[in-house]
């Protein structure tokens, strides 16, 4: 499957992707209101660790065999057997954050439910890959480590 | 082939999704007592609060069992396994090439005198408990759930949403005392007064009387509704009548396979491996349910899924929206092990090593990225090998670059 | 007390801001300012470069960079450049520094040339229809030519290295530019057919796949200078002078030599290089001949010898001297010519202005026959693909850019090259800096910058009724003057519009 893979050779810690994953988990869509005024606020789904000289986006890495899909007591977080991405459906996610404990990335977010990315399902590139400055994301077919 | 599983919890659904990726033709049949479809346990106390209803309690998406092609015996149970067949309570007779026990747990129920036949004496480890306590639990009732681990907050809790008076009383010297230390305990009891729930600890209800409970102590709290949530025992009694081996729990190998190489076990009712303290012990944990399911599954239908290397305490629950996380030694025996504890308002995060090891954490209130902290007990991973002080903040930043990026790829990894 | 004035004012529109910090984040030179304990965004304008790598990664296109609006009492004689320019030295005593090119305001001489266009006779050609020339061959060539009676070549033809469109880039070295940008021409230059200029910097490792596309120089520092540096290159260019600062030798601080740097340089790690004004071996024309046979003998021969000088105000006689050494390539430099770091009254006061030296060079070789003995090559701030066509028309073979391809990789000319700051990659060697260049973006930037221009080349040659590149060096016929004194006209060698 077509997975975010992160080049921290050329991330530069502008955290755009951030921004830009938070506005496309937004209802309006719009960068300035889902920062500014939307009500709940967006909740971006990935993070940008490190400083200006080493820093990296963390993505969900869509695991083959994820443990937050097996930790998940709801399920509402589900692997998609078609297109295998990971989504937690949070009409169902109660919020234990099972899933945030069970991630060996660290790539769920925790909130009053779980958030993690779902690649923004059906477009046909990631918010935070279309707007990389500098390409330190890329968005192709590869494997995962777990 | 034929597939039997007996349980449609964690395991045995995970079990049953398993086989069917392996195996597209054989016949797969679930039997339960239970009469619903598989949902998460864990979800009826937020049942019993609302939040979840009970159309939302499935697992699973309406249409499994038929995506699956899985028979479903629902509302009976298996009463006997004799001579490759389990014989149900109706007295039918389902023949399996593979079984797979998944019985899970049964509630314990303490020697305190008048619960037997007493209407107003419930346990909570079911959906149909769940109901029933529902319907039974006014808003001025006065309950008292005898035991304060995992179960018994989580039903405080859920009850709090629709009753006024709920008393727990824990025989420990603190709450969750099978998962988290003293001090961690008494955040999560302190919470839990706040919120309304009465809370008692190094006590025990000796009695009940429908309008009392008598503590150990002599002390009598008013009660007319009484949730027995002290513990859960592995359900073996279907593993016994087939003569396999039982220790804690079934005993099986890292395949799953029991004594009889044509049954399997998972979940609740298996002795585990706990990697943390290297004890065999049943760990009645979801996760550990679902992987098992997933192992035993794939080797009945001769798939080769990686074998279980063992387990270990975990657990993520919310109590009034204070987040407990906790993994496995959160409160060590001996002074082998060295501790470090942060704490800053509620925020509670203790870290237990050993060896250079992290052997197990506490975390109250500070759930973010948690799960890397879990990776390095799992893996074992040595401490000295990371940069930075994890017990601040821990981020994958603290790896190696060869380890980052090896875990956020570069479209090397293939 | 800090007596300058900020040149430039930063303006944030507080409705559009989402503080989000990549401002703060990304600007080196730290005008951008968060407050630790409230979140508010502030800026330090009196650091601000006007290099725009804030307005630009802004995601909500919140900043404004405007001019001061603060203002010193106006005087055209006393400008506030020259105002705060002595306010710098009165604090530091020293000499001041810039980057890039000579920003006053001299004649432009592109911009009082004219292009022909052909009407009813001879015809234009439309290059999308019609086959196009633009590809040349750069290396001394020979006064005749003889066949064998096969009709094969009995003459010995000098090395010639061929080029696709007539534009190389210049000279930049690795250390004067991060090995990114160095990088990104590389891979330019290799899509395009095309070179670049490794500058005195030696070739890194990680150049390696592009050598069969370098300019290898040797320059008075010899840095990077080896038997291997000067087999890999396709043409050897000995660097006299440079157009941003003639006269001057180079100096690339300690600070600046890392590890890479020095590895590729081979000089010590943190040692000032120091590239002498002069070559201390080239004293005459002589010498530069001995070190111009020195390279081709080295090399056996294989390539041609480029020579590089600024153009200065005896140009035209020292090009002829280089022809006379054997050079096979000569390179004009011009006073407008970029440079990493120079001092600032060389660069805007020293060197004449490329258009005449290249005019005054072409004509000076033809009227002694040696201009079929090299290359030309003209140098210092072509702007545009209308500047390389007169160029070319002035005399030029081929042309070198630099700052227009350094533009096109985000450079937005703020002249900061010399503090080694540079917050869009290029001129630096700071790692967090440099990796905001990717090569693989940039490269592809570099070489559209190419791509299109060749196309306008095209365009234009078809204009002009002509349909090969050869056709038009020279041709000053295709050259109008306009605003320009007889004298200018002269020089240029071209009439005036209208005549």
């Amino acid at each position: 499957m077509k997975r975010i893979y992160a080049r921290e050779q050329y991330c530069i810690n502008c955290r755009l992707c951030e921004c830009f994953c938070k506005t496309a988990h937004s209802v309006s869509k719009d960068i300035i209101k889902a920062h500014k005024t939307e009500k709940p606020e967006p909740v971006s789904r990935l993070f940008v660790e490190g400083d200006n000289m080493l820093s990296f986006a963390v993505n969900c890495r869509h695991c083959d065999k994820p443990a937050c899909v097996e930790a998940c007591i709801t399920g509402a977080m589900v692997k998609d057997p078609e297109t295998g991405i990971v989504i937690n459906n949070s009409e169902r996610c109660v919020g234990c954050l099972s899933c945030v404990l069970a991630c060996p990335y660290g790539a769920v977010k925790a909130g009053n439910i779980a958030y993690k990315c779902d690649l923004c399902r059906g477009e046909e590139m990631p918010a935070c890959v279309k707007n990389c400055p500098n390409r330190a994301l890329i968005y192709i077919e590869g494997g995962s480590e777990r | 082939m034929k597939y039997v599983i007996i349980g449609n919890g964690a395991a045995g659904i995970s079990a049953a999704g398993a086989i069917r990726k392996h195996d597209k033709k054989g016949s797969i049949t679930v039997i339960s007592d239970e009469p619903y479809a598989a949902y998460g346990r864990p979800l009826i106390s937020y049942f019993i609060k609302g939040t979840v209803t009970q159309d939302k309690m499935p697992y699973k998406s309406p249409s499994f069992y038929e995506d699956y092609r899985i028979k479903t015996v629902f509302g009976q149970s298996a009463e006997k396994i004799e001579s490759g067949s389990v014989v149900l309570n109706s007295g039918q007779r389902v023949e399996f090439d593979k079984l797979l026990i998944a019985t899970g747990s049964l509630p314990f129920i303490p020697p305190i005198s008048g619960l037997s036949g007493n209407p107003n004496v419930f346990t909570f480890l079911k959906l149909d408990d769940a109901i029933a306590l529902k319907k039974a639990v006014k808003r001025d009732s006065r309950v008292v759930i005898v035991g304060g681990g995992l179960i018994g907050l989580k039903a405080a809790e859920g009850l709090h949403a629709i009753c006024d008076n709920i008393t727990v009383v824990e025989l420990a010297d603190r709450v969750l005392a099978a998962v988290i230390d003293k001090q961690g305990g008494d955040i999560v009891s302190d919470h839990l007064e706040k919120n309304g729930i009465k809370c008692i600890t190094g006590n025990s209800v000796e009695a009940f009387n429908n309008n009392e409970a008598i503590l150990k102590n002599g002390e009598a709290v008013g009660c007319d509704i009484l949730v027995v949530a002290v513990g859960v025992r592995p359900n073996v009694r279907l593993a016994e009548s087939a003569g396999i081996s039982i220790n804690k729990g079934i005993v099986t190998n890292e395949n799953m396979q029991t004594s009889n190489p044509d049954i399997y076990a998972a979940g609740d009712c298996v002795e585990s491996f706990d990697i943390t303290d290297g004890s065999k012990r049943i760990l009645a944990l979801w996760p550990n349910a679902v992987r098992q399911g997933i192992i035993a599954g794939s080797h009945m239908a001769g798939g080769a899924e990686p074998a279980e290397k063992g387990t270990m305490p975990l657990n993520s629950v919310g109590f009034f929206s204070l987040n407990v996380m906790t993994c496995g030694i959160t409160d060590p025996r001996d002074n082998s092990y060295e501790t470090i504890i942060k704490t800053e308002g509620q925020k509670y995060k203790k870290f237990v090593i050993k060896d250079d090891v992290l052997r197990g954490f506490v975390l109250v209130d500070s759930p973010h990225r948690a799960g890397l902290y879990t990776a390095l007990v799992r893996d074992k991973k040595p401490l000295s090998s990371l940069s930075g002080d994890i017990t601040e903040e821990m981020g994958l930043i603290n790896f190696s670059k060869d380890e980052i990026k090896k875990k956020i790829g570069g479209g090397e990894i293939q | 007390m800090n007596f300058l004035n900020p040149e430039f004012q930063i303006i944030r529109d507080k409705d559009r801001c989402i503080k989000c910090g990549a401002c703060v984040r990304q600007c080196s030179y730290e005008v951008h300012v968060s407050d630790k304990d409230t979140g508010e965004l502030y800026t330090n304008d009196i650091n601000c470069v006007a290099c725009h790598r804030c307005t630009s990664i802004c995601p909500t296109r919140t900043l404004t960079v405007k001019k001061n609006e603060s203002v010193y009492r106006e005087s055209a004689n006393w400008t506030s450049d020259y105002i705060n320019q002595i306010f710098r030295q009165a604090e530091t005593g020293g000499v001041l520094l810039s980057g890039m090119s000579n920003p006053q305001p001299y004649p432009i001489y592109w911009d009082k040339i004219l292009l022909n266009a052909s009407q009813v006779t001879n015809p234009s050609i439309d290059p999308l229809r019609e086959p196009m020339e633009t590809r040349t061959y750069i290396g001394a060539k020979p006064d005749k030519i003889e066949f064998d009676s096969n009709g094969k070549l009995k003459t010995k033809m000098p090395p010639q290295v061929k080029l696709e469109m007539p534009i190389m880039f210049s000279a930049m070295s690795f250390g004067s530019i991060s090995l990114n940008a160095q990088k990104s021409l590389a891979a330019a230059a290799q899509q395009c057919g095309t070179l670049f200029n490794t500058g005195e910097g030696g070739l890194h490792e990680e150049l390696m796949p592009y050598k069969d596309c370098a300019i290898v120089q040797v320059a008075s520092g010899r840095f990077g200078v080896s038997k291997e540096y000067l087999d890999m290159g396709r043409i050897i260019e000995i660097k006299i002078g440079q157009g941003a600062k003639p006269g001057i030798g180079g100096h690339l601080p300690g600070e600046k030599i890392n590890e890479d740097v020095s590895k590729t340089r081979m000089i010590p790690i943190g040692t000032d290089a120091i590239s002498p004004a002069p070559h201390h071996d080239i004293y005459s024309i002589e010498d530069l001949r001995q070190l111009v046979y020195s390279l081709k003998e080295a090399t056996n021969y294989q390539k041609p010898v480029s020579v590089k000088i600024a153009a200065v105000h005896n140009s035209a006689a020292i090009a002829s001297g280089i022809a006379r050494a054997g050079a096979d390539i000569i390179v004009l430099d011009g006073f407008r010519g970029g440079t990493g770091a120079a001092p600032v009254r060389i660069r805007d006061n020293v060197g004449i202005p490329i258009e005449l030296a290249l005019a005054a060079v072409d004509e000076r070789l033809r009227s002694e026959s040696l201009r079929s003995k090299v290359s030309l090559i003209a140098a210092g701030s072509f702007r545009n693909s209308a500047d390389v066509v007169k160029g070319i028309a002035l005399g030029a073979d081929a042309v070198y850019i630099a700052s227009a391809a350094l533009i096109a990789m985000g450079c937005h000319m703020c002249r900061q090259c010399h503090t080694g700051k540079c917050n869009w990659g290029i001129a630096t060697q700071r790692s967090d800096l440099v990796k905001r260049l990717n090569p693989e973006i940039m490269s592809q930037r570099a070489a559209n910058l190419l791509t299109a221009w060749n196309h306008e080349i095209k365009e234009m040659l078809g204009g002009m009724g002509i349909n090969s590149i050869d056709s038009l060096r020279g041709n000053r016929l295709m050259l109008r003057g306009i605003g320009l004194s007889q004298k200018e006209l002269d020089i240029l060698g071209i009439k005036h519009a209208g005549e």
